[in-house]
């Protein structure tokens, strides 16, 4: 499969701020790719170069096989974009809006279709000032479709939508993977890019910190698990070899790569013993957790 | 499966669906199509409808055109400005761009719609001389209207979309707006009729400007005595007028292709538009 976009070396630069720092980056065709970074990381900057809405400093960048800077009509008529920032005509009416940006498309979506599909059937015909944050943003969303794009930008496509409206866009970008469209991202929310993405990086600093699989990234994968757990009050020893350090709470944390064995010895020592393990639980960094490290904590 | 949209639908829905955004903004179709009337029934009022005695004919004779020019330069020169500003500063241009309509198209789209406003504005102003205040227009001297107002909004929408082009953001633009126009319109015999007690100075400027040129070329129009003067239909062109106009169209529209911004000033970015709220990492896998 020919590679979606490709950029090497992406610099970019407002005035004193180098907001993107030398970025590689391939993401395939018919792949879902989130970027994940603290505010003012770079993310916009490098979606908004890759749409052609903003020029790049240096480095090469192809998209669809466009320059964005170039690709003019044909290029833009194969993208869909979703802003981070909102904007659209407010004395409008949903299905005007919709209307009127499908036609500029040589195979828009229908507007019935794309209500529908993003939840907004009971405002069809309401004007865009009445909508609330969540809704404006869906018809934000549903925008981006309206072209039958083979590849879509989503900058924050979910900020400020309810739980299921969440679902739903989750749901939608899966329907669109299935049908091989490509998808570049970017999320604040950890179990967003878990669920919907092939492939993350993190940007920090206008520069990749670190990219993968999202069960895979930042050595994820082979990184220690955690244990804890809680047990009565009183003396005890838990059972040697076994290096124990103290969470809030009260609670025992034993961190440990192999936690099978640990498990075991720790499971059958507490048996021997009549003491019950209160609260056990095994967890292996999350998403999160990785990210954290990786950006320093700095959100 | 259907093909690329022709350009002319393009153009010919994009003025449309502007068309229905003024129409849906009422205190711009206010401001572009009452406000002019307001003046006409006024002055009518303040100076009786008799023969203004330097130039020989009645206050509605002189103030209907001169306030259909007004109002078509409202539609197209002050309106174009600050709607165009605004969209920008609420980041819809920046979403036009980033969609394959041709920015020319946008933009043709705009300046059709205030045409076309600036058309309903000096229809209803002539339209309202004509059936109350008795004021008569010719024959033999509308082809030269006709072709005076084309040219005298396009010049005047090529100023506006200059002034959306060079325009800090959209809650300047206003003013901007209004401080370069109203002073002209008070020494290009807009509301004041021209008066031989004043300073030579103040015509000299006035006649640079565009705007002295579109009312002159528009009242002489509507002149019983001029016309009466003037047989043939090709006599009432007024070419150093008209000219005058397309030159400041002309070299408004190469300053305005040439700064012409699509996104809101860096700095702006919290502007008009709606933030969303930020919310920082949460619900972990
Ligand atoms: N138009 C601009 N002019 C000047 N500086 C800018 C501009 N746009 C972005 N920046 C700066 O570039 C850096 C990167 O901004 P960018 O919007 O790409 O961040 P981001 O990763 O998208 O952040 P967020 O998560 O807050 O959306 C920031 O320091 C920002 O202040
Ligand atoms: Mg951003």
């Amino acid at each position: 499969m020919p590679a979606a976009i490709e950029v090497r070396d992406l610099h970019k630069r407002y005035g004193e701020v180098q907001a993107v720092a030398g970025i590689d980056l391939v993401v395939k065709a018919g792949e879902v790719f989130a970027l994940l970074g603290p505010n003012g990381a770079g993310k916009s900057t490098t979606v908004e170069i890759l749409e052609g809405h903003r020029p790049r400093s240096s480095g090469d960048v192809t998209v669809l096989g466009y320059d964005p800077e170039t690709g003019g009509r044909r290029f833009r008529e194969r993208i869909g974009i979703v802003l981070q920032e909102q904007a659209i005509e407010n004395q409008l009416t949903v299905t005007e809006a919709l209307r009127v940006y499908g036609s500029m498309y040589p195979h828009p979506r229908r507007p019935a279709e794309l209500i529908e599909l993003v939840g907004l059937g009971e405002k069809a015909t309401s004007r865009i000032r009445t909508l609330s944050g969540g809704q404006r943003r869906r018809l934000e969303l549903a925008l981006g479709l309206v072209g039958d794009p083979d590849l879509l930008f989503l900058d924050e496509p979910t900020t400020g939508f309810d739980p299921s409206a969440r679902r739903q866009a989750w749901t939608i970008v899966e329907s669109l993977r299935s049908l091989g469209k490509t998808i570049l991202l970017t999320t604040h929310y950890m179990d967003e890019a878990q669920n919907l993405a092939d492939r993350v990086a993190v940007i920090a600093h206008g520069e990749i910190v670190a990219e993968g699989a999202p069960d895979t990234l930042g050595g994820r994968a082979d990184a220690s698990s955690l244990i804890s757990f809680r047990v009565p009050s009183g003396p005890i020893h838990l059972p040697a070899g076994i290096e124990v350090s103290p969470g809030p709470d009260g609670v025992i944390q034993v961190r440990t790569p192999d936690p099978t064995r640990v498990l075991h010895r720790l499971t059958s020592w507490a048996l021997d013993r009549g003491i019950s393990l209160d609260g056990l639980t095994v967890t292996r960094p999350s998403l999160e957790d990785v990210y954290l490290e990786l950006t320093g904590g700095e959100e | 499966m259907r093909a690329r949209p022709t350009l002319g639908r393009l153009v010919w829905q994009q003025i449309r669906y502007q068309n229905t955004i003024f129409w849906r903004t009422p205190a711009s179709a206010f401001f572009t199509l009452v406000f002019p009337l307001l003046f006409l029934f006024v002055f009518t009022l303040v100076f009786g409808n008799d023969d203004i005695p330097e130039l020989g004919v009645t206050t509605a004779q002189f103030y209907a055109p001169s306030l259909a020019v007004f109002g078509a330069v409202s539609a197209t020169y002050t309106n174009l400005a600050i709607t165009t500003a605004i969209s920008r500063d609420e980041g819809i241009l920046k979403r036009i761009r980033g969609t394959p309509l041709p920015p020319w198209v946008y933009i043709a789209g705009r300046i059709g719609s205030a045409t076309y406003l600036a058309a309903v504005a000096a229809t209803i102003m002539l339209g309202v001389g004509v059936a109350f205040y008795g004021v008569r227009i010719f024959a033999v001297s509308f082809p030269s209207v006709v072709v005076t107002f084309l040219v005298g909004v396009g010049c005047f929408a090529a100023l506006g979309m200059l002034v959306a082009a060079i325009a800090p953001n959209g809650d300047s633009t206003p003013a901007i707006a209004n401080a370069t126009l109203l002073p002209l319109a008070f020494i290009s015999d807009v509301f004041i009729p021209p008066n031989a007690n004043a300073p030579s100075w103040l015509s000299v400027i006035a006649d640079i400007f565009p705007l002295k040129h579109f009312v002159v070329a528009f009242q002489d129009a509507f002149n019983p005595g001029v016309v009466a003067a003037k047989p043939s239909w090709l006599d009432h062109f007024q070419w150093d007028h008209l000219g005058v106009m397309a030159l400041w169209g002309v070299a408004a529209m190469v300053l305005a292709i040439r700064y012409f911004k699509w996104e809101p000033r860096s700095g702006e970015r919290t502007g008009r538009r709606r933030r969303r709220r930020r919310e920082p990492v949460s619900e972990s896998a």
